[in-house]
């Protein structure tokens, strides 16, 4: 079952983690940025941040570095450093006439990515010369607002997931801090800002999410379609789009655990298991919130029945609480932990304002004939 | 007051559509249907109704939607053919040509191109028409989901 705390009373629109999962930074829905720390058991706020004019839509925190970077509506975004007692803020010139939408670190953190709705992406590390955080645009082939990121794990290669339908895969080789990059299943030549691969959704809806496998051979995103696709790139000629036009209310976010286990979750409210095989076959496999069904509807007394009747005009009970952990549409899931190369522990959070950390191995005990493979 | 003598036009140009940063849809290579392809397929859904196989009518139907085609005669039409032969099933759930036989034998593609039909036929209803779309809609929900009704809202093109 996983472990619920119900941290703010409105939507939280992102959060992130500090490496040992001590500390918690959301947003709760306005141009704040709130620190959690965890006291006896419960989350209670640290630290309030209130550098940014207008709603912070995306954060990232280093887990090396423990820096923690977050953009927002108002076109910019400031990388923050402990200092011990309070958190001091560095702006980043990102050069966007848009708002920023999403923020993520790069795997060695030296840099970082920013999507936007200007249509492009800024790529950003820190110029020792100058002591500021410089960026550099990707900005074709991309036509419309950027939803989402993701790293591979080589540190050069970005999936972005746009509203103009299509996920893509970028290489940010910056050459004034890094070397040459070595060829991936991708592709060989990753001069900055090339566009390696693009995908366009099955029934064009905006993509969502996207997420590399653990390995960077696989890509998959979900979007506002009701499709989740996969592609495995490790089949390099032969590889083949995968998709589902599945039954459900469209997914938010999707997560890639291990090399075939997929954790997606978006307005029904719960994450769901899908699985990619090595025949490259997308199934569902299992809702992952079994929650208990409330004990409260069962028997009334009489004199309530006719009290409900009265008032209501019903006799049965009128709770309006979904069966979910989260009462609304979850936005965004993050890794919580990782063991041995896939990720075990998977944090949510939603428009209901509540956190939830979702344990893979308790899944597998809670649900009969569930296996993260 | 004077009267406004100088021209009033340039209030009317849609600068949207002048702006060249627009998202201009990729023109698709799908098979589209023209004005032949329908009066084909017409006459051969007639065949085939008449004769009793419903479901091959309603699978042929369902082919090739003319999504791209710019002529408004010939969505009407294709329409109107798709319309007879949705109300030429009957609501019974038993028999081997119902409603339910038919929307199993669809596969997920032709199932969100019956859910557009469907909805199309909502926003516009009539008298003999509006029972039998309600089921055709609770059959087609029964198996695509909503999902197939979030794809008929977010598709780019409409049947």
């Amino acid at each position: 079952m996983p472990e619920v705390y119900e941290v703010v009373n409105g939507p939280i629109t992102c959060h992130c983690w500090n490496k040992d999962r001590s500390k918690l930074a959301i947003c709760p829905n306005n141009n704040e940025v709130h620190i959690y720390a965890k006291k006896s058991g419960k989350w209670e706020v640290e630290h309030i941040l209130t550098e940014h004019g207008q709603r912070v839509t995306g954060m990232d925190w280093a887990a090396e570095s423990d820096r923690l970077v977050t953009c927002a509506a108002d076109r910019n975004a400031y990388v923050w450093i402990y200092t011990g007692s309070a958190w001091k803020p560095t702006l980043v010139i990102l050069r966007i006439n848009r708002a920023a939408t999403v923020v993520k670190w790069s795997p060695k953190e030296n840099k970082f990515a920013v999507g936007s709705g200007a249509r492009c992406v800024s790529i950003c590390y820190f110029e020792k010369e100058n002591d500021w955080w410089v960026s550099k645009h990707i900005k074709k082939p991309i036509r419309s607002t950027v939803l989402s990121l993701d790293w591979h794990p080589n540190n050069y290669l970005l999936a972005v997931g746009s509203t103009d339908f299509k996920a893509r895969v970028f290489s940010t080789y910056t050459k004034e801090i890094e070397e040459k990059p070595d060829s991936t299943c991708w592709g060989k030549k990753m001069p900055f800002g090339q566009c390696m691969a693009e995908f366009t959704t099955a029934g064009g809806g905006w993509v969502h999410c996207v997420s590399f496998s653990p390995s960077g051979n696989k890509l998959c995103w979900v979007s506002h379609d009701s499709s989740i696709s996969v592609v495995d790139q490790s089949k390099e000629q032969d590889a083949v789009v995968v998709s589902v036009k599945h039954t459900y209310l469209p997914y938010l976010a999707c997560q890639f655990l291990t090399e075939s286990s997929i954790v997606a979750a978006g307005y029904d409210c719960y994450p769901v298991l899908w699985n990619h095989d090595d025949n490259n076959k997308l199934s569902f496999i299992n809702k992952l919130d079994q929650s208990e069904k409330k004990a409260g509807g069962g028997s009334m007394s009489a004199m309530n029945k006719f009290k409900q009747l009265d008032t209501k005009a019903t006799t049965t009970s009128t709770d309006t609480d979904l069966e979910s952990t989260h009462q609304n549409s979850i936005t965004q899931i993050v890794v919580y932990s990782v063991s041995q190369g896939s990720a075990d522990v998977f944090s949510t959070i939603g428009v209901d304002g509540r956190v939830a950390i979702w344990a893979c191995k308790s899944l597998e005990a809670a649900i009969a004939g569930l296996k993260f493979s | 007051m004077s009267k406004n003598t100088r021209s009033a036009e340039f209030r009317k140009v849609d600068v949207d559509e002048l702006d060249d940063e627009q998202y201009q849809d990729d023109p698709e290579e799908i098979a589209d249907s023209d004005d032949s392809k329908v009066q084909q397929r017409e006459q051969e859904i007639k065949k085939l109704m008449q004769s009793g196989s419903k479901v091959e009518a309603l699978k042929l139907a369902l082919k090739d939607p003319p999504v791209q085609n710019k002529d408004n005669n010939v969505v009407e039409r294709n329409y109107a053919v798709v319309l007879d032969v949705l109300t030429g099933f009957s609501i019974g759930k038993k028999d081997k040509d119902s409603m339910q036989a038919g929307v199993e034998a669809l596969s997920t593609d032709e199932l969100d191109s019956l859910m557009k039909y469907i909805y199309r036929g909502f926003a516009r209803p009539t008298e003999n028409s509006c029972e039998k779309l309600l089921n055709w809609h609770e059959a087609a929900f029964a198996v695509g989901g909503l999902g197939s009704i979030i794809r008929v809202m977010s598709a780019r093109k409409s049947v």
